[in-house]
């Protein structure tokens, strides 16, 4: 972080080297000081003028902007007191500048000056609103959602990855799976929706039935290869130091395959939540994409962002815990990447 | 740590290796490409065997035949009179890769033998003793990635010996190590030998080294391999490079392999 130059370096003048060590520290905490202001900013826009509509948070949101500026300045002074939430905040600085710059002008732009059209650009506080006055049916979305995501994805992930190992594994088992798979695999999961709906006895099976389709064949296909991708000479090892048969699938090939396997359901992830969104949108009467749906028939703009903010933090948080538990178990690998 | 070495079951002596009439070729394009051609061996146990031969002329592929891999096209292997036939902990073969699983550590890849045959549980402290005998205890938790070549090739030795194989089968094990190293492991491996009785059979290229580390020279031919000469190399270890009487049968090696124009 801070810069040295060489009579610095060298020596002699121990001032020379603190003076340069608290400009560092003062650049760090500009930028902290910065943020705050922006934040107290987007407080202040919130507080100075009137709102151009009935917006019952904006005084609230207000308040909350300057607490937030408060917690800012006083996170970036005692920086050094609060060991890594210090250091997190201190690298956090500039984003959380650009942040309340935007929401300052956001605030402008819409609750108080009308610059972009309404309704279609709900203010700041008007999604703060949602998640205050909203919260239960949100919560309620989102636990419909969550449970239909993660029973379909397990489904889906658990048998695709048995069906990979296994046509990975076995000539005959790929003889008479390939196929099917390369007839099946590619079609969008999508498709299936109308039949789907009408096949399975409730709108939830039939859309946990799809999820798990669109996660099943990047993880079957990714598997397969993995599988089939292992060096003959792993084998040989571990057959000459007495191996058998089931010992080579579960300590030898699966370990190799790993990581194409994460590779697949890193892939299986992303599509199953296009199908999920879909899924709950179409047929089932849960869910936060059958809230946005739900949201969009009354008009309710900001309940639509409010909706897509929670979606976009839980399917990001979805995948960091991938990347987590990749990371985890594959910590024999040399530079994954960093999610 | 020796006398631990010592109090093992010095019974546990090397096996014999009888080879017969041992025909073998391979699929290419739907025509036999002939590689071994009526080669027959007698290994008698503890012996330290060396195959010299040009490169590609089968060396290796008579390796996996002892290793029990592949079944010869014709011709039988014996181990100790028994039939080859599928491979078998008691012959355990060193590569020219070390082929560490990478997804484990030094230990666990040592301890994979043992694994495999399901006594891991009872026999932890061989896998110790494996990895103190390589001198790599300090890297006992370290992933193949962060080992250098010579370590990764001693984490593949130690893995080899924790099983107290009958017949180490080494496959040009020293062939890819930069020649310090090559020349410290092939005095460790004498070492080993001797104190472990083990049966070696090793396939190299580098005529000194085979007459550093055997008791015989065996010289195979271009392919199809055949026996071309039996040499014993009478000579006590440890060796001396310099010996006037290795120089010697390294000049007749070289001549039988159609070099002697470069000496």
């Amino acid at each position: 972080m801070s810069t040295y130059s060489l009579s610095d370096a060298d020596g002699f003048s121990d001032r020379g080297v603190s003076t340069s060590l608290a400009r560092a520290r003062l650049r760090a905490a500009a930028a902290g000081v910065f943020a705050s202001l922006t934040w107290v900013a987007f407080g202040v826009a919130c507080l100075r003028w009137e709102d151009v509509g009935d917006w019952s948070r904006t005084h609230d949101l207000g308040v909350a902007a300057v607490v937030i500026a408060a917690i800012i300045l006083l996170g970036t002074l005692g920086a050094d007191h609060l060991g890594r939430l210090g250091r997190g905040l201190r690298q956090r600085a500039p984003w959380l500048a650009a942040l309340g710059a935007f929401l300052a002008l956001w605030e402008l732009a819409t609750a108080k000056f009308a610059w972009l059209p309404l309704p279609f650009f709900p203010p700041p506080q008007a999604i703060f609103e949602v998640y205050t006055d909203d919260l239960p049916k949100l919560l309620d979305s989102v636990i419909a959602s969550v449970k239909l995501q993660l029973g379909g994805y397990l489904i889906g992930a658990a048998a695709g990855f048995l069906t990979g190992v296994s046509i990975g594994w076995s000539r005959s088992v790929g003889y008479w799976v390939h196929p099917v798979l390369r007839f099946i695999g590619p079609l969008p999961a999508t498709a299936w929706l109308p039949i789907a709906f009408f096949v399975f006895p409730s709108s939830w099976s039939a859309s946990t039935f799809l999820i798990a389709l669109a996660t099943g064949f990047p993880v079957t296909v990714l598997t397969w290869s993995g599988v089939a991708g292992v060096s003959n000479a792993y084998y040989d090892v571990a057959r000459t130091l007495g191996a058998k048969p089931s010992f080579l699938v579960a300590k030898v090939a699966i370990p190799a395959a790993l990581p194409h396997v994460f590779v697949g359901l890193f892939m299986g992830l992303g599509s199953s939540f296009a199908v999920l969104v879909v899924a709950e949108m179409i047929g089932v009467k849960a869910g936060l994409g059958w809230y946005l749906q739900w949201a969009q028939g009354w008009a309710a703009y900001a309940n639509m962002y409010a909706a897509l903010i929670v979606m976009s933090l839980l399917c990001s948080g979805a995948i960091t815990l991938l990347f987590r538990v990749r990371d985890r178990l594959l910590v024999w690998q040399k530079g994954v990447v960093k999610w | 740590m020796v006398a631990h070495a010592l109090a093992e079951p010095a019974a546990r002596e090397g096996a014999a290796l009888d080879i017969a009439h041992v025909n073998h070729a391979f699929d290419i394009d739907g025509a036999a490409l002939p590689v071994l051609e009526d080669v027959s061996l007698r290994i008698e146990p503890g012996e330290f065997v060396a195959l010299l031969g040009p490169s590609g002329c089968g060396k290796s592929t008579l390796l996996r035949l002892v290793a029990g891999l592949e079944p010869p096209r014709s011709g039988t292997l014996r181990e100790d009179e028994l039939l080859i036939g599928a491979p078998h902990p008691s012959r355990v073969v060193v590569f020219q890769d070390p082929t560490l699983f990478p997804w484990r550590t030094v230990w666990d890849n040592v301890a994979l033998g043992l694994e495999a045959q399901g006594i891991l549980k009872q026999h932890r402290h061989r896998v110790d003793d494996a990895i103190a005998q390589v001198g790599l205890s300090a890297f006992r938790n370290a992933y193949p990635h962060q080992l250098s070549g010579g370590m990764a090739q001693r984490a593949a030795l130690a893995r080899a010996l924790v099983n107290d194989p009958k017949v180490l089968v080494l496959d040009e094990p020293l062939g890819k190590l930069d020649s310090l190293t090559r020349i410290t492991m092939q005095a460790e491996l004498v070492s080993l030998w001797q104190r472990k009785r083990f049966t070696a059979l090793l396939v190299t290229h580098d005529a000194e080294e085979a007459l550093f580390l055997a008791n015989r020279v065996i010289v195979l031919s271009e392919r199809p391999a055949r026996i071309k000469a039996d040499i014993a190399v009478d000579r006590p270890y440890p060796r001396h490079r310099g010996d006037p009487y290795l120089a010697d049968l390294r000049r007749k090696i070289l001549g039988l392999l159609g070099l002697e124009a470069t000496w």
